[in-house]
């Protein structure tokens, strides 16, 4: 077997070194009713050839997104990674290393998690930033307990604007924590006022901006309410890249700002590997969970970085831990820290107004077919459309003429029939104007 | 005569600066077409000022992340035990199958009809874990095993309160990792610690004294942390029964026992599993992993959404509670989990086949037990006897030499290997533990075993000053963690705003 070094003179040698003559001697610890004599029923031992066979008939089944056109949003953006980023994130050095536990033969590891922290922080506009969570879900549940550490109050406001996957991963976190947590009304239009729902034992309102339908909102107002009310505001987005468009959250007031990474560097991949991002005030340092990266020196006087403020961490505090996390998304953040290091200040601004462009000009294109009209009012790469028929059966309809067309918004709000003709729509720099010709036609001929 | 060189470097060692400290404004390693011009719908809120994201071209950037790649220790460099972590090697077919047409750029949201055969790979990846586990069901959306535990935990405490009470303990022993106690108040219970016995399992007899009608859950690492076979598993599995509670099984150890033994025959109710452990996926300096979640049929209809279902030739997501059959928890992530390690898993599984999974866990129990009898006449172990896929050593042997674990380790780093978890498990004074894996050859141990054994010679020798300045040829020396912590800088800032 490939993956095996040792032969079976080795293992004989290594037994008799042992002083055991066989190597279920070293299993006897385990209960015989439960040991396993013959292997279990699933296929035997495959070679290169046969697996990538049959992984590449799965793959063939399925019509990637690069496959057609394809205008997928909703917290997940197909966006153009460099080839440089694929190839050196598969650098055995960074893709076979473990959590840099020795930093003196991690200070690759450490270096560009520090440089990913700093790039973090200037998007968001906020102070600190931390090494990554798991996707922009979780990194929402964490803003929100984070929340309450440091208010000490146990009720969270979240926007009906906050995508439905980060509301029920927070609300599930919620329930066995003995949180309240209250969900807006499912805000469409962008035009919701959290104002009556805060009060003074509010810990947070967690608002999305640009929120999951669309809109850019101006959320100074916001954060000023609850400021006035010792309430923190936790800003999330689920597209990374309209930072290179929009006011940051940290310029808006926000205390605490989480998202989704994935949009730089890494592949939709159907929906993971992710890249949670975090980023807070100074001040709340201490509360935040996952993975710190600090700068020091070593005992020549040499600048180096470390793993830091690990007292917050499981493997110091265990229970009274800020977070349970330890394996986070490390690969992701170096493929993100990558990317937006090829971009620069130029690239990057670029690449947003781009998208910003490509929307608006699909957007122009749309609302001219009968049976189409926008939603938004304000938008960076993504709007809601209502459409003259239901949104499933219009999606549907475009698959027959291999198009990617667009998120029906039911499927993420599932038994509510005011959803049913709502379409969202995601436009990027990969999408051409053939593409947006062919989504234009093919909506026209379904509606 | 000097002794350094002019630029700080050593030979292949180079000093690389921050790409913050590299900018060249205006330069940039993507070229875009020119902006179209459309309408500004950003509703007013155009970001203003400059980000401060330097400016660099393809090849500086190259060479800048080549530069770090070389500080770096890995798997692919040499041997690296580090206990309780299955540091294995990372297959390349692997990455190549993540990297499919039709696999990488599939969007989590696309509609069902054109996702037939991701959803295949992952009920087929979910049926060689339930046959691996014999297990019934599996959770496979948790993103790491610490949220695999949050998974596992939230289910039983679902179950429980069907039942009417959730109780408000968690029991778990003191060898624990430290996600198992951080997951368990995650999930609203207290925690209280079980005591191991001499040799090192759990004590069955506090253990039951502990179980009262307060307990939710007992957590218990199998094989534990400190390499040995809980022997006592199914009376512990009972008691944990006859007293209300569900058994929880920490699967970061799978590794030793693949193939072998099926915890579902263990009497567990729920155990994770590391892909990016057992299953060969790369940690990547830190992640990501993914921690699929099996259930017993008690646990079975608490399992969260989504998960895939088929009918007929048709595989379809279930991914909302509404629709679904059982009575799940919630959710844990966002989309589906973390579809580009299953590829990574199943492309590991199909090479191996079950004779080649069997294997694994047949060589690494042995390469481990192989380190242990040829270390522990110089080295003081923990626990006599077999151990499974690694084995801990504690620093009885370093006694009166000056040197701690930490020194010694420091100076494996000079022989150009990474060294052993240190000072985990809690439970021994400055623990070692080393796990070999499956993928190092007896040459590559032998080589490893000399280099311990004479660092410990060397420890022995009144050398302690040796140890105290290790290492001396990585690329950086020891760190000032206390100094980080004081005072931490955690983002570069431009010179002019430091001051
Ligand atoms: C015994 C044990 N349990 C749990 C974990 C947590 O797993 P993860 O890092 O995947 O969250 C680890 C590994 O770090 C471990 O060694």
């Amino acid at each position: 077997m490939r993956y095996l070094p040792l032969g079976q003179s080795d293992r004989e040698e290594m037994l008799k070194d042992i002083g055991v003559s066989s190597v279920d001697d070293l299993f006897v610890d385990v209960p015989k009713s439960v040991l396993l004599d013959t292997p279990v029923d699933l296929p035997k031992t495959a070679g290169e050839m046969q697996v990538e066979r049959s992984i590449s008939a799965m793959a063939r089944k399925n019509l990637g997104t690069s496959q057609a056109p394809s205008f997928l949003g909703g917290g997940a953006y197909r966006h153009h990674v460099p080839a440089a980023v694929d190839h050196l994130i598969q650098r055995g050095e960074f893709l076979t290393s473990y959590t840099p536990y020795q930093p003196e033969v991690s200070q690759g590891t450490l270096q560009y998690l520090f440089e990913f922290q700093t790039q973090v922080s200037m998007l968001t506009g906020m102070d600190v930033a931390n090494a990554s969570l798991y996707d922009g879900a979780t990194a929402t549940a964490e803003a929100v307990m984070m929340a309450a550490r440091v208010t000490k109050r146990k009720k969270a406001v979240l926007s009906g604007g906050l995508h439905p996957h980060y509301r029920d991963v927070t609300l599930t976190q919620a329930r066995f924590m003995d949180f309240a947590v209250e969900s807006a009304d499912v805000d469409v239009e962008g035009k919701e006022d959290l104002t009556a729902l805060i009060d003074d034992k509010t810990a947070c309102v967690v608002v999305q901006n640009p929120s999951f339908f669309g809109h850019v909102k101006d959320l100074t107002g916001l954060a000023e309410t609850c400021h006035e009310k010792g309430v923190l505001l936790v800003v999330a987005f689920g597209e990374v890249v309209s930072l290179g468009a929009i006011t940051p959250p940290g310029a808006m007031g926000a205390d605490i700002v989480v998202g989704e990474g994935q949009s730089l560097g890494n592949a939709v991949n159907y929906g993971g590997p992710y890249l949670g991002l975090m980023a807070c005030r100074q001040k709340f340092v201490r509360q935040m969970p996952g993975r710190l990266v600090g700068e020091t020196t070593d005992v020549e006087g040499r600048r180096g970085w470390v793993l830091t403020l690990s007292t917050r961490e499981q493997h110091i505090r265990r229970e009274k831990a800020t977070s349970n996390i330890c394996t986070n998304s490390g690969l992701c953040a170096l493929a993100f820290n990558m990317h937006l290091t090829m971009l620069g200040e130029v690239g990057f601004t670029k690449l947003a107004k781009i998208n910003h462009a490509h929307a608006s000009l699909l957007v122009d294109r749309l609302e001219e077919i009968s049976g189409v009209e926008l939603v938004n009012e304000s938008f960076f790469n993504e709007f809601t459309l209502r459409l003259s028929k239901p949104a499933t059966e219009v999606v549907d309809a475009l698959v027959e003429k291999e198009i990617l067309g667009g998120i029906p918004v039911s499927r993420l709000y599932p038994g509510d029939s005011d959803m049913a003709d709502l379409l969202l729509v995601a436009a990027t720099e990969v999408n051409t104007v053939e593409d947006m010709d062919a989504l234009v036609n093919g909506l026209k001929e379904v509606l | 005569m000097p002794t350094h060189s002019i630029s700080g470097n050593r030979g292949l060692q180079i000093e690389e600066q921050l790409i913050f400290e590299q900018d060249n404004p205006g330069q940039t390693g993507v070229d875009y077409p020119d902006i179209p011009q459309a309408k500004n719908r950003l509703g007013g809120l155009d970001r203003e000022g400059e980000i401060g994201l330097p400016g660099l071209s393809e090849p500086q950037v190259v060479r800048h992340y080549m530069r770090l790649s070389q500080k770096n220790y890995a798997i692919d460099s040499g041997v690296y035990p580090l206990g309780s972590c299955t540091m294995k090697h990372n297959p390349r077919l692997n990455e190549k199958m993540a990297r499919l047409p039709g696999l990488a750029d599939l969007h989590p949201l696309q509609p069902m009809q054109t996702t037939q055969g991701a959803m295949e790979l992952m009920s087929s990846c979910a049926n060689w874990l339930c046959t691996l586990t014999n297990m019934p069901v599996v959770a496979m959306s948790p993103a790491a095993g610490a949220h695999g535990e949050l998974c596992g935990l939230m289910a039983v405490r679902a179950a429980l309160e069907d039942q009417g009470y959730a109780r408000t303990k968690v029991l778990v022993p003191e060898s624990a990792h430290g996600t198992n106690p951080a997951s368990a108040h995650l999930c609203g219970y207290s925690v209280e610690s079980i005591p191991a016995k001499e040799n090192g399992r759990v004590n069955l007899d506090v253990l039951k004294e502990k179980l009262d009608g307060e307990v939710a859950c007992f957590m218990l690492t199998n094989p534990n942390t400190c390499g040995l076979f809980e022997n006592e598993i199914l009376d512990i599995a009972k008691a944990v029964h006859d007293a209300g509670a569900y058994f929880y099984c920490d699967g970061a150890n799978f590794n030793a026992i693949v193939g072998v033994v099926r915890p579902g025959d263990l009497g567990i109710d729920c155990m994770h599993i590391n892909l990016h452990k057992t299953f060969s996926t790369p940690h990547g300096g830190g992640g990501p992993g993914s921690g699929p979640v099996v259930f017993s049929e008690a646990l079975a209809p608490y399992v969260p959404v989504p998960y895939v279902v088929q009918e007929g030739d048709t595989y379809r997501l279930v991914e909302d509670e509404a629709s679904a059959e059982g009575k799940p928890f919630g959710r844990m992530k966002s989309f589906h989990g973390q579809f580009g390690v299953f590829v990574r898993a199943l492309s590991y599984m199909m090479s191996l086949g079950s004779d080649g999974l069997r294997q694994v866990a047949r060589d690494a129990v042995l390469n481990a037990n192989y380190l242990a009898v040829k270390l522990e006449g110089s080295l003081s172990r923990s626990y006599e006897g077999v151990c499974m896929h690694e084995v801990l050593f504690d620093d009885r042997f370093l006694k009166d030499t000056g040197v701690t674990t930490l020194d010694f380790a420091k100076a494996l780093l000079d022989e150009g290997v990474h060294p052993m978890t240190m000072y985990f498990p809690l439970v021994v004074h400055g623990a070692l533990l080393m796990e070999p894996t499956e993928t190092e050859s007896k040459q590559s141990l032998d080589q490893f075993i000399e280099m311990v054994l004479g660092l410990t010679e060397r420890a022995k020798g009144d050398n302690a000053r040796y140890f105290e300045q290790a290492p001396r040829m990585t690329p950086r020396r020891r760190l000032d963690e206390t100094a980080a912590a004081r005072k931490p800088v955690l983002k570069w800032v431009p010179p002019t705003e430091e001051a």
